[in-house]
């Protein structure tokens, strides 16, 4: 099938090797992928600050170049949800609240994608480390991914996944870092304490926003702890 | 930044760095957690009793006019008066008034989150009146002059160690670390204050239309002996705590004690429905019943947030909260703290004021999760934001997310944007970290991983 996967801006900018990792992976599996160039960001941070108007000048001209897709694939499971759930909120009595329903209905989180609408866990990777795995809130709470990523895990050779003691914000919630940036330090290190427990040598996510949030303060405070993003450890062979 | 953002600030900058009140609460909260999860395992299906619960809620919430009648009707008819307050000066009035009225001097009370909103202990202590609580997490952090620091736990946020110092300072007792010892010196002390007490005040957990009765659930026993010893007692009560009928309580009871404590059930459950009746051989001989509203009638205005009146105030969501175990209940300055409090303080005290504790949230969701009344607690907290953004926007704010959209909008432009931030990156590391970084809020605890050398989408147009 014909894949339509969605980079969001931050991945574009600093994350382009979970996207290159995701491209491959598809095609691997036979599909083909696209790109398109308008697609750039969810509007989340003009979202979730409060401001709709502007949310829904960005969210619009990714909604039209997503929206004649087969499926769409969404790289962060955080733009995931922006996209499937509060696309719906933000386009209410609008003229484009039917074209964000229809595009809710075919929009996937990647490891969402590739568990529930393709049924593939094993994709043939070989990753020998101890891991964890952090759940991002949007894709856990809004989508409620949980057992996905967990499947693919399972399946990577040479994994040997060990949980968390708690199931916890990493304290990033975009502009949230920013404006209270001691609360969300603060519930990073606890998050990163949950970690560093479990003896693990990688954090794994499917988000990464949250990665970013983790590493950051992993490297500030020169830790041998590393965060790798779902997609990369599959793309692995 | 208005008074109370600035002080929420300084509050959470303490105490996100308070490694010790960070211990304190995450072991106290784990403790908890495992009981309530021991507890909730119980139940067949928690999630169909959360939908039961959070449906006769919305019934009650949606027809609280008929269900506020009724239940005013049905005590009344046994006796007892009922008083209708629109604020919390009303609330305040009606109840000095009455106090005076009876010559009391000495009130006792039991635990009542609405007369901590009302803040009546300093309005009666004003008119010469002695207050006392009589849960012992009231009672403690009364001794301390300081605000409950949970809903549920008032005085969570204290070792056996400073309990015990508090009593040898303020109660001239021998120190003690043993929980049972503390607890037998604040019942020594109480014991007396029951008796001598002219009015028993009290707050109540649910309001039963069907009966006209009020349900107060509890662990220690101290609400009986404040309804049953003093000769005249008092009822100070939100009015969404409705429930159409009687038989709604074995639901909720049990509900209310999973999630706000990890029990099964509270130890005491007693209903009250009115003054003492001939031939009763004790009970108080006045009951008065003071329904608050002090502008919870706004939130059912508000179709949108309407549910957050369901709310039984069981704390379960500050529990799961990282941002409250992180800066602890006192930062928030509000008499309810937690995702709660951001979500319905806006609406009871001003949005303008109090926004910025709807913005202090990384809208994780945990608490919408674990609500047994099922409250759309992160979504209303993006409503609050939008809803501030709307009245009164930050200029700078809106004006950053327009230039974001005019650049992300147009894919030439972002294209030149990240490479003049590739080139300007290369002189970060003179200011990173640093109060001239203009990314210094990220930067200063945290590192920023820098824009790729290949952006994806630079990778993308080479391979076509
Ligand atoms: S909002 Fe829900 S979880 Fe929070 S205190 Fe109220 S009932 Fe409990």
């Amino acid at each position: 099938m014909v894949v339509t996967l969605f980079i969001p801006c931050f991945v574009d900018m600093m994350y382009p090797r979970v996207g290159i990792s995701m491209v491959r992976i598809l095609e691997r599996l036979g599909h083909s992928v696209r790109c398109p160039e308008s697609a750039a960001c969810c509007g989340q941070p003009a979202f979730n600050s409060g401001y709709w108007d502007e949310a829904r000048t960005v969210a619009e001209k990714t909604l039209q170049a997503l929206a004649d897709s087969e499926v769409v694939v969404i790289a962060s499971g955080s733009c995931g949800a922006m996209i499937k759930k509060f696309y719906l909120d933000l386009f209410r009595g609008t003229p484009n609240e039917r074209a964000a329903a229809d595009l809710a209905g075919k929009c996937y989180e990647f490891s969402d994608f590739l568990v529930t609408r393709l049924g593939v866990t094993d994709l043939g990777a070989h990753f020998p480390a101890k891991v964890t795995f952090h759940d991002g809130c949007h894709g856990l709470r809004e989508l409620r991914i949980k057992s996905q990523p967990r499947k693919l895990l399972e399946k990577v050779r040479g994994v040997q996944l060990v949980e968390m003691a708690e199931e916890v914000c990493c304290g990033f919630g975009g502009t949230f870092a920013a404006k209270f940036p001691m609360i969300s330090t603060a519930m990073g290190e606890v998050k990163c304490s949950h970690a560093l427990a479990t003896g693990a040598e990688y954090i794994v996510s499917n988000d990464s926003s949250c990665l970013m949030h983790i590493q950051g303060l992993l490297d500030r405070q020169k830790s041998k702890l590393k965060t790798i993003h779902l997609a990369e450890v599959l793309a692995t062979t | 930044m208005n008074t109370s953002a600035r002080q929420f600030k300084e509050q959470a900058t303490l105490l996100t760095q308070d490694l010790r009140h960070r211990q304190l609460i995450q072991t106290a909260i784990g403790k908890y957690e495992v009981v309530r999860d021991r507890v909730r395992s119980r139940y067949q299906d928690w999630n169909a009793a959360r939908q039961a619960a959070a449906e006769i809620k919305w019934e009650a919430v949606n027809h609280l006019d008929e269900h506020l009648t009724r239940f005013a009707t049905q005590l009344e008819a046994r006796g007892a008066k009922v008083h209708w307050a629109s604020t919390g000066a009303q609330a305040r009035e009606i109840i000095t008034n009455l106090l005076r009225e009876k010559q009391a001097r000495s009130i006792i009370k039991s635990k009542a989150m609405t007369s901590e909103e009302i803040h009546l202990n300093a309005a009666l202590e004003q008119a010469g009146f002695e207050v006392v609580e009589s849960d012992l997490g009231e009672f403690i952090v009364q001794l301390r002059k300081e605000p409950p620091y949970h809903i549920v736990f008032p005085a969570m946020h204290l070792t056996r160690h400073q309990i015990s110092e508090l009593f040898t300072r303020e109660l001239g007792s021998a120190p003690t670390a043993d929980p049972e010892e503390l607890t037998l010196i604040a019942r020594r002390v109480l014991r007396q204050k029951y008796v001598r007490a002219d009015v028993g005040f009290t707050g109540a957990n649910f309001a039963i239309a069907e009966t006209g009765m009020i349900s107060i659930t509890e662990n220690e026993g101290n609400a009986r002996l404040t309804a049953a010893l003093p000769q005249v007692m008092v009822t100070l009560l939100g009015i969404e705590k409705i429930l159409p009928r009687l038989e709604d309580l074995a639901l909720f009871l049990p509900m209310l004690a999973t999630v706000g404590a990890g029990q099964g059930l509270t130890c005491y459950n007693s209903f009250y429905g009115g003054p003492r009746r001939p031939g009763e051989p004790d009970g108080p001989e006045e009951y008065h019943v003071v329904l608050l509203d002090n502008r919870r009638t706004e939130l059912l205005a508000d179709a949108e947030q309407r549910d957050s009146l369901h709310c039984i105030r069981c704390g379960g969501c500050l529990n799961v909260c990282p941002i409250y175990r992180n800066v602890g209940g006192h930062s928030y300055g509000t008499t309810y703290s937690g995702p709660v409090g951001s979500v319905i303080t806006p609406h009871l005290r001003g949005l303008l004021e109090w926004k910025h504790l709807s913005y202090a949230s990384s809208l994780c969701g945990a608490c919408t999760d674990i609500c047994p009344v099922k409250i759309d607690l992160h979504h209303h907290l993006l409503q609050n934001r939008r809803n501030a953004s709307a009245s009164k926007p930050s200029r700078l704010e809106r004006l950053a997310f327009k230039v974001f959209a005019y650049v992300i909008n147009r894919p030439g432009c972002y294209a030149l944007v990240k490479k003049v931030g590739r080139m300007a990156q290369r002189l970060h590391p003179l200011v990173k970290g640093s109060r001239l970084d203009p990314a210094y809020a990220w930067t200063k605890t945290r590192d920023l991983p820098p824009i790729a050398k290949q952006t994806f989408k630079e990778y993308w147009s080479s391979r076509k």
